[in-house]
């Protein structure tokens, strides 16, 4: 099948190619630009441009891929920077030098060693998809190889022995070849046996999130914050230490020297857990604000389904994204260009359908081989002028589990991170605090109650103050004051990995010595609140 | 392919800096026009939309006195190319290259589209070098680092300029043996402005080139002479090995120049009417920044934003926020106290300070003191919120120092006037502050490296 290029417009490429389906992806253009086809006429196509389309010229060619928007699923991902197409950057560099230029095809998973494969099956054995028919390394992991979601059949050919690239690892009696690598389309979400509900908390070692609002495994939080307070930093040092198997971290239009910074540190710090490099257990997807917009709003699919992927492997996955602010602005350029009616503030009316469904592919799931994997999601927003009315926050405060409000008063007096704790909340508080005090003590509980009410106090004593002056109140409120400048400066701020016996001994010294100074006073005696 | 120029006389629409040919035959995306009529008059444009055979293209110049029968359009067959060449040095351009003192073009080594392609993220070399600007509210607390982008926020009336004088004055050659380059793109400036930024050029004795678009240049010119700039920055840094000071004023011009095209073709308007795509527009610009590993040179950028109606809050600002590595905000009130430069240090932040500063890089004891004094100046700040209301003699003694230690920060250390003052300068002034306040934290050091109080917590944040 082969069309010619009829009209060009900013990322919008219209063809006279026929016979594509909805979402086909198509090569178009000498280089074979990636696009997709999201409008289908009779005689000619609307095509979506996911790269720079400068130079192209009417009449060159556009080719059907025969599939939608794709990416290749299997042994070696981790530790590879990818762009919003799953074009790993390192071999891009390879090819074009410093600097993005056009090329054609970049294999994802180039595979230059053999893998080691186990069998766990034997010819005869029927299996579907979702099933796992052997092992092969990884780094750290054990990397099962499955049988692609949709696939079954009878094995005909399988044996342990080391896998040549592009070599399959069976055959089926159909003929069909099942290979360590799969392809699947980005946008549509991967299949389960059945999604659980979150049971388990996420430990980010950030001591206000675990503690105060803690996120569940499968469950998504959100952080809206304006320029300046800590988005990235906050979610990178989530990315370091949160206790789960596999990081999948989206950098969808930011800076490009965060990014640099980002892999430098990775690759020398590591995992507290495993004690290998942090990159081992990494995935990034990569689309810089100057990298083409449009592979921008790609990128986030690329992730998730990177990520649901290693969750049918049975692994705890975290994807991070920063930020879904800038997804929906690509969002938005490429609905203006296609000349749809905008919504609200221009974005179009399905912004907030498409976040929900993207949110909603977060979970905790049984997978087709009955191992239990999940996909929690933590997604900055950067709502602008830092005004939380605006639409991308608000789509996104339908469908996150928890919301934690970045705070610029907070940011310019370098408490970080700036969450704010008077307008933060989490849905899977109760669910969470329980595992917590199970898994620790009574304790957390106990404290978690008492830190909220010291802290629900200040915000009610602060207009007060800001009245009378410290030195009119009360010593009672006085005392109370001081503790929760204590606990804020040395308990919500930090800078370090604080494990959860950690944060209950902080917050537990601290009320403690407030419990005691305060008996002290009802006794009437003098008391160093400052303790 | 064509080899050849074609050329037609098919213009059927044009409207402000729009123009619609029809019956054409085989034309790119981006590709460069030129437009000529009988009487002379000879423009560039760039093909903006093709519709079979009809074609959309924006025009560069001014297009009063253009007609439809008479304008001839022809296709160059590529991009819009720069001519680089060491010899650009110490030349002056309008917003179209061309020059605008004295010689004619000079003859070019090598010719590049305007139109870069983005750098490659694992390309990227962390920016960890230290600028010396001279300046104490930037050098102590707001450091910039080689291939960072730095903007200025300032408001109407606020000496923007006279900073951005002395930083290059100061920031000049000197360090490293990387020969020290400025580029300046003066975007819709007044003469004024531009005479004074000229002097200012004149005096770093550092090399520059200058691409000029003043307040009544055409407004296309105005979105090129910057990617002009950048093309040129490009260049000298990482094909000559130069580090480039990219000097942008002022921004607030440029967005209004796009909004003002934007609107031309008839996009949708977003906030304020600034289109959509304005971040990454803006970004387009801003993140060619950097250091490429591997290769000597660096571009920094160091764009002036001038907010309206002093609002940080206005998309301009808050976009320009979002991309860029930090902010120098400078405040209204500090300058009608005669402060100069005028730095509010509070909303002000360099986001790559931790990685340039400390022992090797300026001084050991850099985060210490920077870390401090701000702790103290914030706490100084919000106290003077209280005296407003109790007056200074309802406040307790410890809030009485912190009062006055703000006051002697500002008068002071953030007051420099013409004085330019070294890296070593700025921390011990910085030092001598909080010694006579006796605000040096003494349990600092004896807390050790575990600790994670709010006092050494200052990360660098990024949005």
């Amino acid at each position: 099948m082969g069309g010619k290029i009829i009209s060009l417009s900013g990322p919008t490429v219209t063809t006279d190619l026929t016979g594509l389906k909805l979402y086909d992806r198509v090569a178009v253009g000498e280089n074979g630009l990636t696009g997709e086809a999201v409008r289908l006429d009779s005689k000619t196509a609307t095509i979506q441009v996911y790269e720079d389309t400068r130079g192209l010229a009417l009449g060159e060619s556009v080719v059907s891929r025969g599939e939608s928007l794709s990416v290749s699923l299997g042994p070696g991902l981790l530790g590879v920077m990818f762009d919003g197409l799953q074009r790993p950057l390192a071999e891009q560099e390879k090819r074009t030098g410093p600097f993005i230029g056009p090329v054609a095809e970049l294999t994802a998973l180039n595979r230059r060693q053999g893998l080691e494969f186990v069998a766990r099956k034997k010819p005869g054995d029927p299996v579907r998809g979702g099933d796992i028919l052997g092992f092969v390394r990884e780094g750290a992991f054990e990397h099962a190889v499955l049988v692609p979601p949709g696939r079954e059949g009878i094995i005909a050919r399988i044996d342990s022995r080391t896998l040549e690239p592009g070599e399959s690892v069976c055959t089926l009696e159909n003929g069909e070849e099942i290979g360590p690598i799969h392809s699947w389309p980005v946008r549509r979400p991967r299949p389960y046996r059945q999604k659980l509900s979150p049971g388990t908390p996420v430990v980010t070692g950030q001591r206000i999130i675990d503690f105060l609002f803690p996120l569940a495994r499968g469950g998504t939080a959100m952080i809206p914050g304006g320029f300046g307070t800590g988005k990235t930093i906050l979610e990178q040092t989530i990315a370091k230490y949160a206790d789960v198997d596999i990081v999948i971290y989206v950098g969808c239009g930011e800076r490009g020297n965060e990014m640099s910074e980002m892999i430098e540190e990775f690759r020398e710090l590591s995992d507290p857990r495993t004690g290998r490099s942090l990159m081992e257990r990494t995935v990034m997807v990569v689309n810089t604000s100057n990298m083409p917009v449009a592979a921008r709003e790609a990128s986030i699919y690329t992730a998730v389904t990177m990520g649901e992927y290693y969750r049918d492997l049975g692994f705890d996955v975290l994807l991070l994204a920063d930020s879904i602010s800038r997804w929906a602005e690509a969002l938005r350029e490429i609905s203006s260009s296609l000349e749809e009616m905008p919504g609200e503030e221009g974005y179009p009316t399905y912004l907030a359908s498409r976040l929900a469904s993207f949110v909603e592919r977060a979970g905790v799931v049984e997978t087709f081989a009955g191992r239990t994997g999940s996909l929690s999601m933590i997604l900055s927003v950067s709502p602008p002028g830092g005004d939380f009315t605006e639409p991308v926050t608000q789509a996104l405060l339908r469908t996150a589990g928890s919301f934690l409000v970045l705070d610029t008063g907070l940011a310019n007096a370098r408490h970080f991170p700036a969450i704010n704790w008077g307008q933060s909340y989490s849905l899977y508080e109760e669910a969470m605090t329980g595992q917590f005090t199970a898994a620790l003590s009574g304790e957390w509980q106990e404290m978690r109650a008492r830190c909220r009410e010291v802290l629900r106090r200040e915000l009610a004593l602060k207009e007060i103050v800001e009245i009378v002056g410290l030195e009119g109140m009360q010593e009672r409120d006085r005392l109370l004051l001081d503790v929760a400048e204590r606990i804020r400066g040395r308990f919500l701020a930090q800078n370090a990995y604080s494990p959860p016996q950690e944060t209950l001994a902080r917050i537990r010294e601290i009320l403690i010595d407030y419990a005691q100074a305060e008996a002290g006073m009802t006794d009437g005696a003098e008391t160093d609140a400052a303790g | 392919m064509r080899l050849a120029e074609h050329r037609y006389r098919t213009v059927t629409r044009l409207a402000g800096q729009l123009l619609l040919v029809e019956q054409v035959a085989a034309v790119r995306l981006g590709e460069l026009v030129r437009i000529s009529d009988p009487d002379g008059i000879v423009m560039e444009g760039e093909v903006l939309e093709i519709d079979r055979d009809r074609v959309l293209v924006q025009l560069f110049g001014e297009t009063r006195g253009l007609d439809c029968d008479h304008t001839v359009v022809s296709f160059s067959g590529g991009a819009k190319q720069v001519p680089l060449g060491r010899e650009i040095l110490g030349r002056c351009f309008n917003g179209s290259f061309t020059p605008l003192v004295g010689l004619p073009l000079f003859l070019p080594d090598i010719w590049r589209p305007v139109g870069a392609y983005p750098m490659n993220p694992v390309s990227r070399q962390r920016p960890t070098e230290f600028i010396e600007t001279g300046i104490s509210a930037i050098d102590g607390l707001n450091t910039l680092v080689k291939g960072q982008k730095l903007p200025i926020f300032s408001c109407a009336g606020l000496p923007a300029k006279e900073l951005v004088a002395r930083i290059l004055r100061n920031a000049g050659p000197g360090g490293g043996a990387t020969p020290f380059v400025v580029i300046f793109a003066a975007l819709g400036l007044t003469f004024q402005e531009y005479s004074f930024y000229m002097n200012a050029l004149a005096d770093t004795r550092a090399e520059y080139v200058a691409f000029v678009n003043m307040a009544d240049d055409p407004v296309m010119e105005r979105l090129l002479a910057p990617r002009l700039a950048l093309a040129v920055a490009e260049y000298l840094a990482f094909e000559q090995g130069m580090d480039v000071l990219v000097l942008i004023s002022d921004m607030l011009n440029y967005c209004d120049a796009l909004r003002e095209i934007a609107n031309a073709r008839e996009e949708l308007p977003g906030r304020r009417g600034y289109p959509g795509y304005m971040y990454s527009d803006l970004a387009s610009l801003y993140e060619r920044a950097g250091r490429v590993r591997g290769r000597e040179g660096s571009i920094t950028i160091l764009p002036v934003v001038t907010m309206p109606e002093d609002d940080i809050t206005h998309p301009i600002p808050d976009l320009t926020g979002y991309i860029t590595e930090g902010q120098i905000v400078l405040s209204r009130d500090l300058h009608q106290q005669g402060v100069f430069p005028p730095i509010d240090v509070l909303p002000s932040l360099s986001r790559l300070m931790q990685k340039g500063i400390g022992e090797g890089r300026t001084r050991e004891d850099h985060n210490r003191v920077a870390n401090q004094l701000y702790k103290s100046y914030a706490r100084g700040r919000e106290l003077r919120k209280l005296e407003a209301i109790v007056g200074r003699d309802g406040m307790m003694a410890a809030d009485q120092v912190l009062l006055d230690f703000s006051g002697a920060f500002e008068q002071e250390f953030v007051n420099q006037g013409v004085e330019r003052r070294s890296i070593t300068a700025t921390i011990d002034l910085g030092l001598e502050l909080l010694q006579r306040f006796k605000l040096l934290d003494q349990d600092e050091s004896a807390k050790g490296g575990k600790s994670d109080a709010p006092s050494d917590a200052k990360q660098s944040p990024a949005a």
